[in-house]
């Protein structure tokens, strides 16, 4: 067991290092720098561009030099904890980051959480009442849910919570509270706030999770070894419980891999029409501006969750699954 | 004494959406208390759907519409109608497991694979009994050393999957009788078994039933099986019973004519030369003109370029995968899958080859067909006087060689593509070595459908609308179409009902003779071997341990291997019970306990050794060998 974490986690190094290197050559592509972007715009407008400041510019975040050089630097300054400079902020990337890191990780569990908590219940009741009214229904409702367009939800909700609620428009936080210190009452403001994108965000990936379980729960229903429990004498309730449950439940986990990253950038657009203070609007600014180390940053970010996320989901399916843990290995 | 299981008049209809199904039709018989019946049927009889509701266990669709299952245990005040209680209800669960137990055919998948062993056999006496987890634990321990786990401390601990078939099959009856009941239903526990392991758990079953005293319904489609432990016998057909009676009555003059017919269906040992099996059906095959005009014939003399095959020195290893880049591979590490094979088959002859499952059979016959390639070795096919080498073979001359060798697969479901059309699955292989034209291969089809008495007509049907034993024809249609000179049949017949396996062996022996094909049949049933083959071969553990012709090797074989499958094989007739107490406990096919001069281990490697008149024999030199052969 302690074999495999090491293992797992030994491999996670140079999936990481070809990640980032993937991720600067992609930031990269594009001709031309943030300056060069920069100095179009300020053209467009018919400001003049004063030549030595960019030339001081360009020789302090070592534009001029080669691009294999530039990826060092940065990945040195990424292992060191010095992010880089953004430019479009003219402040350094973690002070830019900060909070939204935070925020967008709250929002990612948080809808981690709501996909499980609707679907697990929901996709058993499927699975158990198959062709039944409520099977049907609920069928209908997911369906309802992968096919709405996400943004149109987040319109709709955020119209509601406000005449309901009374909850204003936009934000993870009363404006009240936005750049103030962390405070009971900010926190009070970001939960009355987070379902929202929470249930936005969460509705396709729990439409989609209602769908595998049930599909999954129904293969394993029928096979032979839960006759087996049931002809030992067990209620069906407990049946269900410790034999096929336990085995439909291995996608369940190995989906955590899978939700983190879309649910980070899937959400993008939902946080944009809800102003939400995330980092997918921020990523989609930094691309644009080719603001590179911020990009950089957040897309290194975003490669993290994932290979954090399947190796968590593979911990676990270990744990739970004996034939992971055991068959992988040494052969009897 | 009162009738421990008395079925009466029962009924059991599935309602589906085609319709209703009426599964078991009136089906009466009794149980006494420390007796064994066997409940005898073939595939779709019903036989197991009367287990599922004696157990009340019946699928959703399936209700019980008429009749008693009357159930009078000792530990009841008085008699139970299983028939009349509610399945989920807790006198039924109590019933269930607790004084009625059940072991089904597959131990691969009977078991759940996350939980221990000790969790699943504990969680019976832990439901029924008044113990708590420690006691339990102690009672799972001694349950698993009565069923012979060699280590049942460690066993408790084990998963389902590292434990061999064998071995979960008596997991599986330590969880059946741990709260000691008073009847056993076993649902064809030793169909999925090799021979030897079989033997092994019918004997660990009655020594059981004798410890326990409890009673056994055996639901089995093997005859031989029958004879062995049965006292009373059912025969069902259709949802009826056929016949009943006494096991010594009913195979020493069975009434019904389809018990009777049964009976003539099965190979036994010690036929007589050319005596036929009798199917219930027997196909008529038709023509072959055509198909004999496609290939060239053999010109006189060319069989004195040698053996039609010639297999010299086969190794093949499979390494064993490692699980990333870190582990460290151990040398001379991987299984042995095939070794040291050698042997030849000759023009118009039927080589029979016997070995349990994971001896290698299979992987033999894929290195032949150049599915696979070999390690080491060497293989030669003499076309029509030239030898070919058929592992040097590439491109264009390796397609060309294809026609010569063809397949027929153990499975007639999963060898069918189900998208395909009839016409078009026998068609294929004339397609794609560009045979003829449309209405050649149109004709050619027909002709190889009467062949193997198909009717013609539903050569626009897709295969699922056969039955096993059609779309086996199917599939020998498939293989005859490029009228290959060797067909190598890999268990043909291993996925059929008897009467249908007589059928298909029957017609195999006929296309034999009739466009002098020669066989490598390959199959784990030796009487069925016994019936078609001229030489057999024995494989154990991916080495040929003994090659002798037919009858050589059933009067005398020479090898402990040999001769242990040769005592643990079932014969359907009562009056040659298997000697139990003979069998080694596991031991037949661990070439290390073979007493010399076989001992293959570590330091011993023996060759084969010629006994003479064609009989080899894998063993050192040694003068006690000869006096056996003779």
């Amino acid at each position: 067991m302690l074999g495999f974490f090491v293992r797992r986690i030994m491999v996670m190094i140079p999936t990481l290092l070809a990640i980032s290197a993937i991720t600067f050559v992609i930031i990269q592509l594009p001709p031309g720098d943030y300056l060069t972007t920069l100095v179009t715009e300020l053209e467009s407008r018919g400001e003049a561009i004063d030549q030595s400041r960019l030339q001081f510019l360009r020789e302090t975040y070592g534009l001029d030099k080669p691009m294999i050089e530039q990826y060092f630097v940065w990945l040195g300054g990424m292992l060191t904890g010095d992010y880089g400079y953004s430019f479009e902020y003219n402040r350094p990337v973690a002070d830019v980051v900060g909070d939204r890191m935070l925020l967008t990780i709250v929002v990612s569990f948080a809808t981690i959480i709501f996909i499980w908590v609707v679907s697990f219940p929901i996709g058993i009741y499927s699975a158990t009442h198959q062709y039944s009214l409520g099977d049907y229904g609920l069928t209908f409702l997911g369906f309802l849910g992968l096919a709405t367009p996400n943004f149109l939800l987040a319109l709709v909700l955020l119209y509601f919570a406000n005449v309901m609620f009374g909850t204003s428009i936009g934000g993870l936080m009363d404006p009240v509270y936005m750049d103030a210190p962390w405070s009971w009452g900010k926190m009070v403001s970001v939960l009355e706030h987070l379902w929202i994108p929470v249930i936005v965000i969460g509705t396709s990936g729990t439409a989609g999770m209602i769908r595998r379980l049930r599909a999954n729960l129904l293969d394993e229903l029928h096979k032979q070894y839960v006759v087996t429990a049931r002809a030992k004498g067990l209620s069906p309730a407990r049946v269900l419980w410790k034999y096929p449950l336990r085995m439909a439940i291995n996608p369940f986990i190995s989906d955590i891999g899978n939700l983190l990253p879309q649910i980070v950038s899937g959400a993008a657009v939902v946080s944009i029409v809800l102003s939400l203070p995330t980092t997918g609007p921020m990523l989609l600014d930094a691309l644009r501006s080719q603001d590179m180390y911020l990009a950089g940053s957040f897309l290194m970010f975003l490669a993290l969750l994932t290979v954090v996320g399947v190796f968590l989901s593979d911990v676990a399916l270990a744990m739970l699954d004996p034939r992971i843990r055991l068959e992988g290995g040494a052969n009897r | 004494m009162t009738d421990l299981l008395n079925v009466r008049d029962l009924h059991v209809e599935f309602r589906v959406a085609e319709g209703v199904i009426r599964a078991v039709r009136g089906i009466s018989f009794r149980v006494r208390p420390g007796s064994t019946v066997a409940l005898v049927g073939e595939s779709g009889s019903g036989k197991s759907v009367v287990a599922q509701a004696i157990m009340g266990i019946l699928p959703r669709p399936a209700r019980i519409t008429k009749g008693e299952i009357l159930f009078s245990d000792p530990e009841f005040p008085k008699t139970i109608d299983i028939a009349k209680l509610d399945p989920e209800s807790g006198k039924m669960r109590s019933i269930r497991g607790g004084n009625i137990s059940i072991i089904f055919q597959e131990p691969m998948t009977s078991l759940s694979p996350l939980h221990t062993v000790g969790n699943q056999v504990g969680e019976a006496v832990m439901l029924h009994r008044d113990v708590d987890s420690a006691q339990a634990r102690e009672l799972t321990v001694d349950m698993l050393r009565l069923v012979g786990f060699p280590d049942p401390k460690r066993a408790v601990d084990t998963y389902p999957f590292e434990l061999s078939g064998g071995l979960r099959q008596r997991a599986m009856i330590a969880m059946a009788l741990i709260c000691r009941p008073s009847l056993l239903v076993a649902d064809e526990p030793t169909t999925a078994l090799d021979v030897t392991i079989q033997a092994q758990i019918l004997k660990l079953l009655a020594d059981l039933q004798g410890e326990l005293g409890m009673a056994v319904l055996m639901i089995t489609h093997d005859l031989g099986v029958v004879a062995n432990v049965a006292e009373e016998v059912v025969v069902m057909y259709r949802g009826e019973v056929m016949e009943a009676g006494e096991m010594r009555d009913i195979f020493a003059e069975p009434r019904h004519p389809y018990l009777k017919a049964l009976l003539r269906a099965v190979p036994r040992f010690h036929m007589h030369p050319g005596e036929r099996l009798v199917p219930i059906r027997e196909i008529k095959s038709a023509g072959g003109k055509m198909l004999d005009a496609t290939s060239e014939p053999w010109p006189a003399g060319a069989d004195a370029a040698g053996p039609l095959l010639s297999v010299g020195n086969i190794t093949k290893r499979f390494e064993t995968r490692k699980s990333g880049w870190f582990s460290r591979k151990p040398a001379g590490g991987g299984v042995l899958a095939v070794d040291d094979v050698s042997f030849e088959i000759r023009r118009g002859e039927c080589l029979g080859l016997v070995g349990e499952s994971g001896c290698g059979k299979t992987t033999l016959s894929k290195i032949l067909m150049r599915a696979l390639t070999p390690d080491t070795g060497s293989i030669l096919f003499n076309d029509r006087g030239s030898t070919v080498d058929v592992l040097g073979l590439e491109g264009d001359k390796l397609i060309k060689f294809r026609r010569n060798l063809q397949f027929i697969f153990q499975d007639p479901f999963s060898s069918l593509n189900p998208r395909m059309t009839v016409y078009d699955i026998v068609a294929e292989p004339l397609i794609i070595h560009d045979i003829g034209d449309a209405e050649h291969r149109r004709a050619l089809v027909k002709e190889l459908m009467n062949l193997v008495g198909l009717d013609v007509r539903h050569l626009k049907r897709y295969p699922h609308s056969f039955s096993g034993g059609q779309r086996q024809r199917i599939g020998i249609a498939r293989a005859l179409a490029l009228r290959p000179d060797l067909l190598i049949c890999d268990e043909p017949v291993s996925a059929l009902d008897v009467s249908i396996q007589a059928q298909i062996l029957n017609l195999l022996k006929d296309l034999k003779d009739k466009l002098g094909l020669t066989y490598l049949f390959i199959s784990h049933n030796l009487a069925v071997v016994d019936y078609i083959a001229d030489r057999i071969m024995v494989m154990c553990r991916g080495r040929i341990v003994e090659i002798a012709p037919r009858a050589a090797l059933f009067r005398n074989p020479v090898h402990p291997y040999t001769r242990a499958l040769l005592t643990a094989v079932p014969d359907p007739d009562p009056n040659a019970r298997l000697d139990l107490a003979l069998l080694r406990e596991g031991r037949a096919s661990d070439p290390g306990a073979w007493a010399p001069p076989f001992t293959i281990d570590g330091d011993n490697h023996p060759g084969m050794i010629d006994l003479g008149n064609g009989h080899l024999v894998r063993a050192k030199a040694h003068p006690a060998l000869l006096e056996l052969a003779s």
